[in-house]
């Protein structure tokens, strides 16, 4: 039995040791014939958690006195300049709000307590307290995108991990989530989302031509186009309105296929400023004339259950 | 001595036995108990849905009527009852129901996903019998408040509906009110967040027998005819014992409750963004409370009223209003719950989010409820130690072990070292569920833990410097768990691979969103690792992301590489 005041180490023995049948051998040693050499970026603590790490490293690697690579955990508090996303004040900011699922609150009452705040600030400068059975419409007006309204719905979104939202792809059965909070423009979620749905060389699940069909999105070609629903329901292209925007309105995203992409509403004059994109945009798709809304009968093709 | 009863008398004897536990001791007491046991179980709990195969299930319980699963699922065929956990659940699979079951009586999704109000619609059109649809905490695609009437006229057996998560601001209101008139075995009731003030009133009016009843918005401004048809409606409920709901509140509307106050044995305000005077009012109306879920808020000020007033109090949540913020927003520390320990002696149950926390509360606390099975503790900082002293807080959750002699879930957090395993591994012998995040400082700790912790059946651990070493030492251990989650820990993928290889009685998965695990050296860490026990061999349903290690599958992985 090991007494307590004894240094552990990796190196230390357990009493169990020499009754351990399994053995050690098989996982210390060289790499088996198969694998690729790991990228340069690729050490195990910059991959981290968080799917973009290239704005939110939140996690720092060490290496143990073993020489194996450990992850050191991320109470640490972040360099101010490490936070990127709009009307953030990144000072003050503790180590938890870092720190991917901590603390760990139930994704349903991180939810709620978004819309309450959204809602209280969406009431600022009202008159009356209480006055929250207003009907939808006029709460809408209120949230219209004149800076003071944007500001105050991005300060609810600086706060962790309220600025997740839910992705899919057409023709993969499984979404994602993305952290918006991670993001301060189109061209970096772009970026995200092409990591997160095309890199993943294990094609269980997924069809091994979709995966080659969208990986021509790197390329520039339009096979698939990124959307998102916004508050009111209506499924827009991405790109269509200034960042600040489009991160307090919205809801959710898909990347659609492009041959299925007719009809969505979109904003004539902004067609322009999509040159931050990667996901390119076939014009001849779209209507210019502002579309009814988007019928998502193409959204009844879920996840399916994994 | 056994033989001499008939079959039927010892089904008889065995319909009386209701605990899971119980039936799967009887049923291995003897060949034909085991025959006898499994004709006759109507209900069936399966922790873990990857763990026996439907059909294993069905050949071994042919009369099954309801089933409780949890995790990930197989769609199963199964009718009566269905209660799910944590899973993604599709439109297609609820036509599916509405459409094969039409005597389906009992519907709970428990934080599940994926499906969306046409789903409901066609569970509400069809299943003529329903008795319970239970969304709770599930997210909902909240297409529009018409699925409620598709409940056809002739639907009279509701005893349970939750629909609290539909997130819309519709709801179609009258359809609702006709419904809740149309059943008078009710009993239960949560609404959603589209449902106003001033509608609650209409709505209790037509159930006064209802005994749990949750606020859709609980906000309007004050009119005193409003208020005095509330409170009027309110006082007419005399079987009601639990509210909930309570968003948006308006603190000028709570005095509607107290004529039932002193009947209250529930109340969740875990969603009221009231501060601590409002709530010391409230709670101080009643005396019979068991149960409290509240955010922090209440403040240590309101947790002392808390136990002064409520000596029944069996179960206490505070969740946090700012849990990203830098510097705490309420005056809510460890002194709360030592008040509440103090002064609740029945005391079983806690969730405690705070930011700060002291060896000695903790030994207080223990000290003070030997009763507790429930002790969840978040400190919201990582590896915060004891504020006083600066030290770990091995000795206070080591005290909690100690004096806590039925405690089967604990939650850890704060500044902690191997000790505190060494603790948990000695007396923890009933520890049931332990969650560990940020702690120890080596395998001893995961060696001790395993080694030591007899019932252990969960658990999860993610941030901690444990690697193979415990894992690989402590293998057998793994099978008589339901499963181990770790994330962000020091395992290597080539020990993931071994234990996938030597035990084929654990589905081993490997999850990295970011590469594919042998991409790299095995030697290096893996992302995330789920090991379970299944006798239904490896799943293969899983997401790209998921990689099993099995013997045979890594070929097939291999293949792809």
């Amino acid at each position: 039995v090991l007494s307590k005041g004894e240094v552990v180490s990796e190196a230390c023995s357990y009493p169990a040791e020499s009754e351990l049948e399994l053995g050690l051998g098989l996982s210390i040693g060289g790499a088996t014939g198969k694998t690729k050499p790991a990228t340069a970026t690729s050490s195990w603590g910059e991959c981290g958690r968080i799917l973009t790490a290239k704005d939110f490293p939140s996690v720092v690697s060490h290496r143990t006195k073993n020489g194996g690579p450990s992850v050191s955990v991320s109470g640490i508090k972040r360099a101010a300049e490490s936070v990127s996303h709009e009307g953030g004040s990144p000072t003050g900011v503790s180590g938890s709000s870092q720190v991917v699922g901590w603390p760990p609150i139930r994704a349903y009452r991180m939810n709620s307590l978004v819309n309450q705040a959204k809602s209280q600030r969406a009431d600022e400068g009202d008159s009356g307290i209480g006055e929250k059975d207003k009907p939808k419409d006029a709460l809408k007006k209120k949230l219209n995108y004149n800076g003071n309204k944007i500001s105050s719905t991005t300060t609810v979104n600086e706060k962790g991990h309220l600025g997740f939202v839910k992705v899919n792809m057409d023709g993969i059965p499984i979404g994602r989530k993305v952290d918006l909070n991670a993001h301060s423009c189109y061209q970096s979620l772009a970026q995200a989302l092409e990591d997160m749905f095309l890199r993943s060389t294990n094609s269980v699940g997924v069809e091994k031509e979709q995966l080659t069909k969208a990986s021509k999105l790197l390329d520039g070609s339009s096979e698939f186009v990124l959307t998102y629903e916004d508050k009111e329901g209506d499924w827009m292209l991405v790109g269509d309105v200034p960042w600040r925007m489009f991160v307090s309105s919205v809801r959710r995203l898909r990347i659609m296929r492009t041959s299925e992409a007719n009809g969505l509403g979109i904003h004539k004059k902004s067609m322009a400023n999509h040159s931050c994109f990667s996901f390119s945009v076939s014009e001849s798709c779209y209507s210019f004339v502002a579309a009814p809304r988007f019928h998502d009968s193409n959204e009844r093709q879920r996840s399916k259950p994994i | 001595m056994a033989y001499s009863f008939p079959d039927e008398v010892l089904e008889h004897v065995f319909s009386f036995i209701q605990s899971d536990k119980d039936r799967n001791a009887v049923s291995l007491v003897c060949k034909s108990w085991y025959e006898i046991e499994r004709w006759c179980r109507r209900k069936v709990f399966i922790g873990n849905c990857y763990a026996v195969s439907p059909r294993m299930v069905i050949r071994r319980f042919p009369e099954v009527r309801s089933i409780e699963l949890k995790g990930k699922p197989h769609f199963a065929d199964f009718n009566l009852e269905i209660r799910l956990k944590r899973m993604v659940v599709t439109d297609e699979s609820l036509e599916l129901i509405a459409k094969s079951f039409k005597n389906f009586k009992v519907l709970v999704l428990f934080s599940c996903e994926g499906f969306s109000t046409d789903g409901l619609a066609a569970i509400a059109a069809s299943c003529k019998n329903l008795r319970e649809l239970d969304l709770r905490e599930s997210e909902v695609d909240d297409l529009s408040g018409h699925w409620l009437a598709h409940f056809p006229e002739t639907c009279t057996s509701l005893v349970s509906l939750n629909i609290s998560c539909l997130g819309s601001d519709e709801v179609s209101f009258s359809a609702l009110e006709r419904l809740v008139g149309r059943c008078p075995n009710l009993r239960s009731l949560r609404l959603n967040r589209a449902v106003t003030l001033d509608k609650i009133a209409n709505i209790l009016r037509r159930a006064p027998q209802l005994v749990d009843f949750g606020t859709g918005n609980y906000a309007a401004e004050l009119q005193p005819d409003v208020f005095s048809n509330l409170a009027g409606a309110f006082s007419s409920c005399k079987e009601l014992k639990s509210l909930s709901g309570f968003w948006d509140v308006v603190p000028a509307y709570l005095p509607a409750l107290y004529s039932i106050c002193p009947r209250l044995t529930s109340l969740n305000l875990s969603y009221a963004t009231i501060q601590s005077p409002d709530l010391i009012k409230l709670v101080s109306h009643c005396p019979r409370l068991q149960r409290l879920l509240v955010l922090d808020y209440v403040e240590d000020s309101g947790l002392e009223e808390l136990a002064s007033s409520c000596k029944d109090l069996q179960e206490l949540r505070v969740f946090p209003s700012d849990p990203f913020g830098a510097e705490p927003n309420v005056s809510l520390t460890e002194q709360g719950l030592v008040a509440v320990s103090l002064g609740c002696p029945k005391l079983q149950s806690v969730l405690y989010f705070c930011r700060r926390m002291s060896n000695a509360a903790l030994v207080t606390i223990a000290q003070n409820c030997p009763n507790l099975t429930r002790f969840r503790l978040c400190i919201i900082e990582p590896k915060t130690p004891d504020y006083l002293t600066l030290e770990p807080l091995d000795a206070g959750f080591g005290a909690i072990v100690e004096h806590c002699k039925d405690l089967r879930r604990l939650s850890l957090s704060g500044l902690l070292t191997d000790h505190v395993f060494e603790y948990i591994g000695t007396y923890g012998k009933k520890l049931e569920m332990l969650s560990v995040a940020f702690a120890g400082d080596s395998d001893l700790g995961l060696h001790h833990v395993l080694s030591g912790c007899e019932s252990l059946r969960k658990l999860e651990i993610r941030d901690c410097p444990f690697g193979d070493k415990a894992l690989l030492a402590n293998a057998a251990k793994l099978e008589t768990m339901r499963s181990l989650w770790m994330s962000s820990c020091a395992v290597s993928f080539g020990a993931c691979q071994l234990l996938g290889q030597k035990m084929p009685k654990l589905n081993v998965e490997v999850i990295d969103e970011t590469e594919p695990p042998d991409s790299r050296p095995e030697s290096y860490p893996v992302d995330k690792l789920y090991i379970y026990r299944s006798v239904a061999g490896p799943r293969f349903d899983m997401p790209p992301f998921v990689w099993t290690m099995d013997e045979a599958v890594k070929i097939l992985h291999g293949s792809f590489a």
